[in-house]
């Protein structure tokens, strides 16, 4: 009679469907289908896409690239820590550091341009969330991600840490500004 | 072993316990309660940190308590009660012995000593690593131990359960074909069991890292493992509260399942697509390539998204279809209004079900897309969408299973009947909302597992909009509400189990044999039932507006992602 008790006919898989699940079954089949199709249609046709594009790399390694490019482009030092501001030219490679409990340097980008950036940690997992954007990438240790970003609007932004990462997770902020 | 042999027949709905079945389900629960209690404590610590007027903890004791109530809800108290549900659908369904209770007791048992060495390692303080416990940042070597010792007990558990299936059949407890309940409750165990040894190839190896045996654990590596244990144990959860809402309809309605083929189909896709999943976890990560990405993400073209989508109508289609039997047959809606909405193993499971499929569902596999994850990646959004799954969806489910099995399993009677009406609503809606607004937060940047959206004592500020601030407060409303929920529910579970009064007939064992469970009756056609050939227009109804909901915020949120900086 019920779910739980075994089936009128041992063998279930013959029974016939119901007219109401059969019309469901196929409604929701067909939706299905579409949001599948919609994830490779947006790499095509979309201009949000993360590039696939990652190499294992050691933090010293890293640390060292992004040192390079602070030392080429640094145009002046922000709040007691002197952070860097690095205006780098469109269409480089720029590499943002992820460490305990700070993002380094600070980028200066021009809107409508385009720039490599990269993404890793010195230490443990972090989370790349650009406000008030709300672009969010996972920062693991290990590996260089790289994405071709072009802003297109100007301002400051904050990148803000959203991957736990101990005691002084709350107060891990970066800026990128962005100039018309 | 005479106590093997012993059986007794509940007089009120004829189901049948196995003593060392009966016991091991009764300490499961009872475990399962007691942790649910912890988790609820730290649940109310947590709400009132994150509601920014309070800020209760400091930084340090407040990740220390959410790692804590990560663990115990989403792992502790589940697990055990799906423990007791793994017996009850096996046992007590097939009518059949618990196949080696001892093996029973000893998973039990591990997975108690496991719930304690990880809690005593998260009190220690030097274990805030949060439930995924992400290598490189180090835990206790307790905190893994515990964990290990936690899923050998489960497996354990697993196998008794595989084992009575074994028992049932060969003794010929049943005929024909095991139950749907029994089916989904298989289909749980065999996830189960894929999660299990997916925890165990990432937790021991992170184990002996903690002790220094092995030098290096790869960052990445570590996150595509633990997420196949990670979000696998939430599919157990999924499936288990499935097998519950069939089981429930079946109680309170004598429901049949609208075509077991369909149902049963459904459970078998969560068996071949439910795990892939785990990408859910990963879509912003590094080095791992879109391919991968777009086919785990989707389940393989959301096979287990139309599943659940297929039980989402059928349970209440079986619903609809019991009530119009009964004579509601009026109109598209009189079945549901007609319904017991006092009853709180039907309120509960019925508000179960709507958050699940309408909030959990559609939020998880808009999150769930490779891009539109960009714009919520570990943002507050995520904690969102798994409390309306886990909790909306899950507790509730077994909170009111609960409600049926305090007479039946533990033959006492409820006390505070008026409370235990108004609990589901309470805690349901509570949470219901709760899960919105976080959702809310989430898409205005709001972090998860973050001490102070407000960023006090940083080098640079940002200043989120008032909204947020707005929507993390209503989070804090709404969780204080679920929190009142959930203490009604443990007040009227404990003190039912300890004073409520004793069911009468219900401590005669004996030592069989017991007739073997019947096949159900072949249905004789629905009669002239329902409207324009279809016999559950109403739950139709039902579920076309769920498709609409889901397009359109499926489309506003691609548009909300066209927005963004282009990037690729």
């Amino acid at each position: 009679m019920s779910a739980i008790q075994p089936p009128s006919r041992r063998i279930w898989w013959n029974q016939p469907i119901d007219r109401v699940e059969g019309t469901w079954i196929v409604l929701a089949l067909v939706w299905c289908l579409i949001m599948f199709a919609m994830m490779p249609y947006w790499h095509v046709a979309g201009k949000q896409n993360l590039s696939n594009e990652a190499y294992r790399i050691s933090s010293a390694d890293y640390a060292a690239k992004a040192q390079a490019v602070i030392d080429k482009y640094t145009v002046r030092n922000e709040t007691d820590r002197n952070y860097p501001v690095v205006a780098p030219p469109a269409g480089s490679d720029i590499y943002l550091i992820g460490r305990l409990w700070e993002w380094w340097p600070i980028y200066e980008l021009e809107k409508n341009q385009t720039y490599r950036l990269h993404l890793s940690s010195m230490d443990w997992n972090h989370g790349f969330s650009l406000q008030p954007l709300n672009i969010n990438l996972q920062v693991v240790p290990g590996y260089d991600m790289v994405i071709s970003i072009t802003p297109d609007s100007s301002g400051e932004f904050t990148i803000v840490c959203n991957e736990y990462c101990g005691i002084g997770h709350h107060n891990m902020l970066g800026k990128i500004y962005v100039k018309d | 072993m005479a106590n093997n042999q012993l059986f007794r027949t509940c007089p009120n709905t004829g189901l049948l316990f196995h003593k060392p079945a009966e016991t091991l389900m009764k300490l499961n629960a009872v475990v399962a309660v007691v942790i649910l209690l912890i988790g609820g404590v730290l649940s109310l610590l947590v709400t009132l940190t994150r509601w920014q007027e309070f800020h209760l903890l400091p930084a340090d004791k407040f990740y220390q308590a959410l790692t804590a109530h990560g663990i115990n809800m989403l792992i502790f108290w589940i697990i055990f009660f799906e423990m007791a549900i793994l017996y009850f659908a096996s046992s007590t369904l097939l009518k059949c012995r618990l196949a080696t209770p001892r093996i029973a007791w000893l998973g039990f048992i591990l997975m108690f000593i496991g719930a304690i060495v990880t809690n005593v390692a998260i009190m220690g303080g030097d274990s805030s690593v949060m439930m995924t416990s992400y290598v490189p940042m180090p835990a206790n070597p307790k905190f893994y131990l515990g964990l290990i010792l936690f899923a050998v007990g489960a497996l354990l558990g697993c196998f008794v359960f595989l084992g009575t299936l074994v028992v049932a059949k060969a003794e010929g407890t049943y005929e024909g074909s095991i139950p749907l309940v029994t089916f989904g409750a298989l289909t749980a165990a065999i996830i189960a069991i894929f999660t299990i040894a997916s925890g165990a190839i990432i937790l021991i190896p992170t184990f002996l890292w903690s002790i220094g045996y092995i030098g290096h654990i790869d960052a990445l590596m570590y996150r595509v493992i633990w997420w196949a244990m990670g979000h696998s144990s939430q599919q157990i959860n999924v499936s288990a509260h499935v097998a519950v809402w069939y089981a429930i309809a079946a109680i309170v309605f004598g429901a049949r399942p609208m075509s077991e083929r369909v149902s049963r189909g459904a459970f078998l896709l969560y068996i071949l697509f439910l795990q892939l999943a785990s990408a859910h976890h990963l879509l912003s990560d590094p080095g791992i390539s879109s391919e991968w990405k777009i086919f785990n993400t989707s389940y393989a073209m959301y096979l287990a998204v139309l599943a659940s989508m297929i039980h989402g109508l059928t349970v209440p289609g079986s619903i609809e279809v019991a009530q119009r039997e009964k004579g509601f047959d009026k109109g598209l809606f009189e079945w549901i209004r007609k319904a017991p909405w006092g009853n709180p193993v039907f309120s509960g499971m019925f508000i179960s079900l709507i958050g699940f499929g309408f909030i959990g569902g559609i939020s998880g596999v808009v999150l769930g897309t490779e891009q539109i994850n960009i714009t919520m990646h570990n943002t507050i959004y995520v904690p969102g969408h798994f409390h309306a799954t886990v909790v909306v969806g899950t507790t509730l489910a077994f909170m009111s299973l609960t409600y049926f099995l305090i007479p039946v399993l533990f033959k006492r009677e409820l006390v505070m009947k008026g409370l235990a009406k108004w609990q589901p609503y309470l805690f349901g809606l509570g949470m219901s909302v709760f899960s919105i607004a976080m959702m809310g937060a989430g898409t205005m940047g709001v972090a998860r597992r973050h001490w102070d959206m407000a960023f006090s004592g940083a080098v640079f500020g940002y200043d989120f909009p008032a909204v947020a601030y707005t929507l993390m407060a209503i989070t804090g409303i709404s969780g204080i509400v679920a929190i009142v929920g959930g203490a009604a529910y443990i007040l009227i579970t404990v003190l039912s189990i300890l004073f409520g009064k004793k069911v009468a007939g219900t401590d005669e064992y004996s030592t069989g044999p017991n007739a073997p469970l019947q096949m159900a009756a072949a249905p004789a056609g629905h009669g002239n039932i329902g409207i324009g050939g279809f016999v559950a227009p109403g739950t139709f109804v039902f579920a076309l507006v769920f498709l609409l909901l889901f397009v359109v915020y499926y489309a506003v949120n691609w548009k909300y992602l066209a927005s963004i900086w282009p990037m690729g």
